[in-house]
């Protein structure tokens, strides 16, 4: 990377261009990147989209992340937890996440690993994740692309992904939609055969052998590959403004 | 109309097999008291239904629970919560896990009486595989939509914790999201809300509007005065939630040990005045500041 930015920005920017075309909706990012990301898209590229202090306040600004300080939260508006349910349900929200497995067909898993009956290590449970994926579009974001991550079956399917074998006849598929994963190593979209996973642009120094090699499955490729944009001086000034404590620093390992 | 009781008495109305569902989220306004009690009884054998969090794990250390049916347990500061993996890798309990607006719908279809609700949630994933119990069901108009059909779940007993009762049950929560409180009460033959402090009715107002009067009188069954009785977890704008003692809680997960200590250091004590000396006391307590999300 260059002086002037680390990896794990770069990494926001991309994911920060995933909010950009979503529209008056709720940017749900969970973890310090995707949280990062909406807001950055939040104060740049589209001023429309709705945050929340991570609890139940719609705040007119992003709230930075880590300690607080003096800053007082700006709230704009009051969505309790069943509101996030009826927004979610309504498809008025765009959801990124972090996977502890995900398939090419970009089916999650956060539940847990090993048999689901009694399984090695019990993790969240499936959250909110089966409503979100079907009702809204979501995306990911993984700081370490490697074979653990991303599997040929994940042990336990948390939501609803493009394998079409998982979709029965007369469940409504039109509000389900996976845009994009950023990873680590390059950005892929589900631009691939049956809408799979597909490297759309590589970070400065990956290259493609690299992703496969830390890929459980084969992985296309997009013929305009390309080099995944640096972020610009205004993103890195705002991620510096919404990550005052460098929380993202400990994002992406080695 | 009188509905104070103590949480002696909730528990004595309980009973081995019950299908308890507990209020709050994760680590925030659960009623803990009232769990502690349940601890320290001979009740075994419950299927509890939960936004889960400590109560959840600590039902699950104590081998109280038979069946847990439940979206997520976790600590919320603390991303897992110890004992609930333990009793799930172990195989020690049963498990239904559903989507959390699953979770809302089947409270939601019991309160209203009805056998089922509609539902997105849970199609094309493996929730369908785990609870091979769950149906689908045809929208019966022309768009011939195939939905998931959440069956209701029924609850024996209701058992939460807010800011302010009066004596014949109106609750009165002044945190900042009122979970879903009124959908397990609703969804229960009997409710049990712990309170911190029991209020004459008259004084709702110098605390709150109207707004935060969530449960009325028909939600609820026994009021419990329990100040703290959230404890670990968070009753905002009181109190936060005590990630020091859910770290340590849940790291006697680890040993057998560990949990016996943790048990004897803070469940078989002599009641909930005893309880809090032994985390800090009131003004400890007070000053735990509220998490950042």
């Amino acid at each position: 990377m260059s002086a002037d930015f680390e990896l794990v920005d770069l990494c926001i920017a991309a994911c920060a261009d995933d909010f950009a075309d979503k529209g008056e909706v709720l940017a749900s990012g969970t973890g310090v990147v995707p949280r990062l990301a909406a807001g950055v898209a939040k104060l740049g590229s589209n001023p429309a989209l709705l945050m929340t202090d991570g609890e139940c306040t719609f705040v007119a600004e992003p709230v930075p992340i880590g300690p607080r300080g003096d800053y007082r939260v700006k709230p704009e508006n009051w969505i309790p937890f069943r509101k996030i349910f009826d927004l979610v349900w309504g498809g008025r929200r765009h959801f990124m996440t972090t996977p502890t497995q995900l398939d090419r067909h970009g089916t999650p898993n956060i539940s847990c690993i090993g048999d689901w009956a009694q399984p090695k290590a019990q993790l969240l449970g499936v959250r909110g994740v089966p409503g979100n994926t079907i009702n809204h579009s979501t995306a990911y974001f993984v700081a370490a692309h490697s074979k653990r991550t991303f599997v040929e079956k994940v042990d336990m399917a948390s939501g609803a992904g493009n394998d079409p074998q998982r979709w029965a006849p007369g469940v409504r598929r039109d509000f389900h939609r996976l845009t994009r994963c950023v990873t680590n190593l390059c950005v892929m979209d589900f631009g691939g055969s049956g809408g799979t996973l597909r490297i759309v642009s590589l970070h400065p120094g990956a290259s493609v052998e690299q992703v496969r090699e830390n890929t459980g499955f084969e992985l296309e490729v997009a013929d305009d590959l390309a080099e995944t944009r640096a972020p610009t001086g205004q993103e890195l000034d705002l991620i510096h403004r919404l990550d005052p404590h460098g929380q993202r620093a400990g994002v992406i390992r080695g | 109309m009188d509905k104070r009781m103590t949480a002696a008495e909730v528990v004595a109305e309980l009973r081995d097999g019950m299908t308890i569902g507990i209020g709050g989220w994760g680590a925030r306004r659960k009623p803990m008291a009232l769990v502690r009690e349940i601890l320290r009884s001979d009740l075994s054998d419950l299927t509890i239904v939960a936004y889960g969090g400590p109560d959840v794990g600590l039902l699950c250390a104590a081998g109280k629970v038979r069946k847990v049916v439940y979206g997520f347990v976790s600590l919320d500061v603390i991303a897992l919560d110890g004992h609930f993996r333990k009793a799930r890798q172990t195989g020690a309990i049963e498990a239904m896990e559903l989507d959390e607006g699953m979770l809302q719908w089947g409270l939601y279809a019991a309160s209203l009486r009805l056998p089922f609700l509609p539902i997105r949630a849970g199609l094309a994933s493996d929730v369908e595989r785990i609870n091979p119990d769950i149906r689908t069901i045809r929208s019966p108009y022309p768009d011939d939509e195939l939905l998931l059909a959440m069956p209701a779940l029924p609850l024996d007993v209701a058992l939460c914790h807010v800011d302010h009762c009066d004596a014949g049950g109106n609750g009165q929560i002044l945190g900042p999201d009122p979970y879903f409180d009124d959908v397990f009460c609703g969804a229960a033959k009997r409710r049990f809300v712990s309170c911190e402090k029991v209020v004459p009715t008259e004084s709702f107002a110098e605390h709150g509007s109207f707004h935060t009067l969530v449960l009325n009188r028909t939600h609820v069954d026994g009021v419990i005065e329990a100040p703290f009785g959230a404890h670990p977890t968070a009753c905002a704008p009181g109190y936060g939630i005590d990630a020091e003692h859910l770290q340590t809680y849940s790291a006697a997960a680890k040993q057998t040990d560990d949990w016996q200590a943790y048990r004897q250091q803070f469940v078989d004590v002599d009641g909930e005045a005893a309880y809090l000396e032994a985390v800090g006391g009131a003004e400890r307590v007070s000053a735990i500041p509220q998490a950042i999300f």
